[in-house]
């Protein structure tokens, strides 16, 4: 299981919230809009995923939950 | 060769197949059972015909699967501008359109199907054919939808039919999971369905006899621009460019690049031996999108005609999302500044910017079909971009 940050970008205005609050994941193109980064969300950022997901105006900024196959731990 | 490839015929006269011409010519709806067309479509290895080229026995599948009564929605809307081969299958032999509905409706377990169609003709034409067959079990209805690009994208078909704009919505859930009335829905292009109407009746191994192996059948391509007959044509699946223009009166002037796959597609130079197929034109990062095939003739202007369609697509935007909204805008006014002489290197670096910064964040598909074809605009008219960027413009030029 990973969680994965996803915005809906109809919802989205571009308020910008989300990625002073999670930049490590989250950045803004020329307009404004979210940029995200696609992979799961490391244990660490967890609670900043959804300090961002709530503070967004809009509710655009989603924490979603995959069931994925387990990477194989590195020898 | 397939009996789609009658449909030409008809339409000079402007005239469709009556029911009891098609009842005549295809013989009685065959009596299979939902299973039965699900096998015989996997067997058939029919791809959609809509652009994106999805397996359609698995389609069927994922709709199957759902817990509620599914619908069927025959996609007639064909958006695309150099498209023509959706609305004239629908003037031509609607029944074989509506054979594939219903059918299609008894391999998923569904009770109705919808028919979406965008023009007059085609809405005439489906009407006066679903008139003629009162005895169907199956409840089949013809609605107008918008006339505009994404209006026939899948989600923003699902959203007019259940009394919302032609726009599409944010997915999963995608129409298969909840669609028309929050149930499974497919949506099927209308070509695929009129070959699933005939794989139905004639078998999967009939199918393969024409086409490849990886992209089996024929396939209706809409071949326009420099050629002496322009119009839609039924070919074998894997058929070559080239033989593609001989089928339309050959190019009527000295070419220099193919668009290949529409708006969303790609340009193509040289290539005449390319496969008009899913898989062959995956090779060029391309594919055939909708079977759209336009011919560019020398000294036409590239990054003029490249500019125009970028530009087109950004004024067709739903108007949903930021980076479609703001990003195919910018692109489209770097690229017509590059067409018109007002743009230096910079405006290629800005477009460069844009194409990695727009793609994969939209509702929809949009966005990244836009950039697509911008990018293979950049690849094949590279020299012409640069060219203008110091103020020239020299498209007269031999083909490649």
């Amino acid at each position: 299981m990973s969680v994965h940050v996803r915005v809906n970008p109809i919802a989205c205005e571009a308020h910008g919230l989300c990625a002073e609050l999670l930049p490590e994941l989250i950045t803004l193109d020329d307009w404004g809009y979210p940029i995200v980064d696609p992979g799961p969300v490391p244990a660490h950022l967890i609670d900043h995923a959804r300090r961002a997901a709530a503070a967004c105006p809009t509710l655009a900024v989603l924490l979603e939950e995959r069931l994925g196959v387990r990477p194989e731990r590195s020898r | 060769m397939s009996e789609i490839a009658r449909v030409r015929a008809y339409t000079r006269t402007g005239e469709a197949l009556s029911h009891a011409e098609h009842f005549e010519r295809y013989g009685p709806l065959p009596e299979l059972q939902g299973d039965t067309i699900v096998a015989e479509l996997e067997r058939s290895g029919l791809r959609g015909r809509g652009g994106a080229a999805f397996p359609t026995a698995t389609k069927l599948r994922a709709v199957r699967a759902g817990r509620r009564r599914s619908l069927v929605v025959a996609n007639g809307a064909e958006g695309e501008p150099a498209s023509a081969k959706d609305k004239l299958l629908l003037s031509a032999t609607p029944h074989l359109v509506v054979d594939g509905a219903v059918l299609a409706a008894r391999a998923v377990g569904a009770r109705s199907a919808a028919i979406c169609v965008a023009d007059d003709a085609a809405l005439r034409s489906v009407q006066d054919a679903l008139a003629e067959r009162p005895g169907d079990p199956m409840d089949v209805n013809v609605f107008r939808v918008a006339n505009t690009y994404v209006s026939g994208e899948e989600s923003a078909l699902v959203h007019q039919l259940n009394g919302g704009p032609a726009k599409p919505t944010f997915v999963p859930p995608r129409p298969f999971q909840r669609g028309v009335r929050g149930r499974p829905t497919l949506v099927q292009n209308v070509e695929t369905l009129a070959h699933l109407a005939q794989i139905a009746r004639f078998g999967a191994d009939w199918f393969r006899e024409c086409g490849t192996d990886h992209d089996p059948g024929t396939t209706l391509v809409t071949v326009s621009g420099a050629v002496n007959a322009p119009g839609v044509y039924e070919v074998d699946c894997g058929t070559s460019l080239r033989d593609a223009v001989a089928l339309a009166g050959g190019q009527s002037a000295r070419l220099q690049a193919f668009l290949v796959g529409g708006c969303f597609g790609t340009w193509i130079r040289g290539a005449v031996d390319v496969p008009l197929c899913h898989s062959g034109l995956q090779a060029f990062g391309g594919s055939l999108g909708a079977g759209i095939v336009v011919a560019l003739a020398d000294g036409v202007c590239g990054v003029d005609q490249s500019a125009q369609i970028v530009r087109y697509l950004a004024d067709e935007s739903a108007g949903q999302c930021g980076p479609c909204v703001y990003g195919l805008d910018a692109i489209a006014r770097a690229s017509e500044d590059l067409a018109t002489g007002r743009a230096n290197e910079a405006a290629l670096a800005w477009i460069d910017r844009w194409c990695t910064q727009i793609p994969g964040r939209g509702a929809c598909h949009h966005p990244d079909g836009a950039v697509r074809f911008l990018r293979s605009a950049l690849d094949v008219f590279r020299h012409d971009f640069e060219a203008h960027v110091d103020g020239r413009c020299d498209a007269a030029r031999a083909m490649a």
